[in-house]
């Protein structure tokens, strides 16, 4: 099923390829490994490219991926077991629930959807990590949800790719 | 035979329903949770997904390490040769040290003898190198390029040339997870060595460390440095922790709040030794069950 890129796009795209919504996890998997210290304001790639998919095609990216991929994460980056599936989860159900309202808005409107999203999915991290005992990170824990909701615009462009088919005019086709 | 009841057939067949999965998922996520932080019963479970994710994450640190190496090959030869002058003359100070070393272990030794006392445990150790820190913003862990391969066990204690960095709390096939001393949950037991007064050493905020409960009027003042004091059988006594930075005495609290600052580079990347395990200190003697007995009897016989 080709879906616009937008309410307001006249293009048409591909249908989307299952490969490559796994290739995206598995790149954003490797993005997330990468080990740049304390950085603050580092995007969580995996949540953002779920979010992504979620959104995009709720019906082939379901809640059962995003938590064997946050049961994955969870082992890789040491915290608790159960940390990030859960997080991810609730932004799967979240951004697949609200799949048909996000994708009616332009871009600017959808990064303004994601934010709240992705700081859910840190909030219910924090909440999970502080009940069990654990230190509070500070509030430059945040500023990634903000990189991830600004790197929304360059995302759909890139995720999208493979999708988009060249523009040919026909003024007798009525779409 | 009702009609009413029937739904209509499903054209498109999708599973349960979105709430049904997702509070399916949200149980399974919290018992996992429940299981892991209280239990820790998914350890093996972890360390087989470790194990296969290993070369993802080698793959990941792949740039990282070009990039040090990189920077490595440009630093000016000025910075080396002044770390080289450095170098040397901290070996001629501590030369001094070093070659009467051996006549003094050897003096304590017979000293030991005579005196009848348990010989001292001598020190192993693998030499290891801190790859990079844990991604889990809420502790502060670093991982160790040795593992359950090359002979580490958990539990056992990390320094550096300046001080205690910090115990092993898991250990992977190639890797392991050193928790820093600076980590909320970890604990040190030290003892101050200008009086030698005995308390325990936890992790603060910002890099920091922290005395807890330790009366308002305890004898501790700036400048103080904090060693190991071997009570908990895993780090060997004498080890430099920490120097005190300042002690807060507010008469409104009754404990006194005292920070300190970590001997260590625990901030800083580098070479780190693992020591190796200590023998196990006698056990203790166990006076409760014989206190619990009689109170018991008691109970019972309350209920009757």
């Amino acid at each position: 099923m080709a879906i616009q890129p937008s309410h307001s796009s006249r293009r048409i795209l591909l249908p989307v390829r299952q490969w490559f919504i796994l290739f995206s996890l598995v790149a954003a998997f490797f993005l997330n490994l990468i080990p740049l210290g304390d950085a603050p304001g580092m995007p969580d790639w995996v949540a953002l490219v779920l979010a992504f998919w979620s959104v995009r095609e709720p019906l082939r990216l379901g809640m059962g991926t995003a938590f064997v991929v946050g049961l994955l994460m969870d082992v890789a980056s040491g915290s608790v077991m159960g940390q990030h599936s859960l997080a991810y989860l609730m932004l799967s159900y979240a951004a697949g629930g609200l799949s048909r309202r996000i994708l009616w808005f332009p871009l600017v409107q959808q990064a303004l959807h994601i934010l709240p999203l992705l700081l859910a999915t840190q909030v219910v991290m924090v909440v999970t990590r502080l009940v069990g005992g654990a230190d509070f990170p500070g509030w430059g824990y945040f500023l990634g949800s903000f990189s991830g909701a600004l790197l929304w615009f360059p995302l759909t462009f890139v995720l999208l790719l493979p999708q988009y088919q060249p523009i040919e005019k026909d003024e007798n086709r009525p779409i | 035979m009702s009609v009413v009841g029937h739904q209509p057939p499903p054209f498109f067949k999708r599973g349960p329903a979105p709430l049904a999965r997702l509070v399916f998922f949200v149980i399974l996520s919290l018992a996992l949770l429940v299981l892991d932080l209280k239990y820790r019963y998914l350890e093996l479970a972890r360390q087989g997904v470790a194990t296969v994710l290993y070369p993802l994450q080698r793959a990941a640190y792949a740039p990282v390490d070009l990039y040090g190496q990189f920077s490595d090959y440009f630093s000016s030869l000025a910075a080396v040769q002044r770390e080289n002058v450095q170098l040397k003359r901290k070996e001629l100070e501590s030369a001094n040290w070093l070659l009467r070393q051996q006549h003094l272990e050897l003096e304590n030794q017979r000293l030991r003898e005579l005196l009848d006392m348990k010989a001292r445990q001598p020190v192993s150790g693998t030499m290891a190198e801190i790859l990079y820190t844990a991604r889990d913003p809420f502790s502060r862990r670093v991982i160790v390029d040795k593992g359950g391969q090359h002979g580490i066990a958990g539990g056992q204690a990390v320094v550096d040339e300046a001080g205690v960095l910090g115990q092993v709390t898991r250990v992977y096939p190639l890797q392991s997870e050193v928790t820093l001393v600076t980590d909320k949950n970890q604990a040190v037991p030290v003892k101050i060595v200008r009086n030698g007064l005995r308390t325990v050493l936890f992790g603060a905020s910002g890099g920091q460390l922290e005395l807890r409960f330790l009366a308002a009027n305890a004898d501790v003042q700036p400048g103080d440095s904090l060693v190991t004091s071997g009570l908990d059988g895993v780090y060997l006594p004498g080890l430099p922790v920490a120097k005190v930075l300042r002690v807060e005495r507010d008469a409104a609290y009754s404990f006194a709040r005292i920070l300190c600052e970590p001997a260590a580079g625990v901030e800083k990347h580098g070479q780190v030794l693992i020591l190796g395990s200590r023998d196990p200190l006698p056990p203790q003697v166990v006076e409760t069950e014989a206190r619990d007995k009689p109170t018991k009897g008691r109970k019972g016989k309350g209920r009757e």
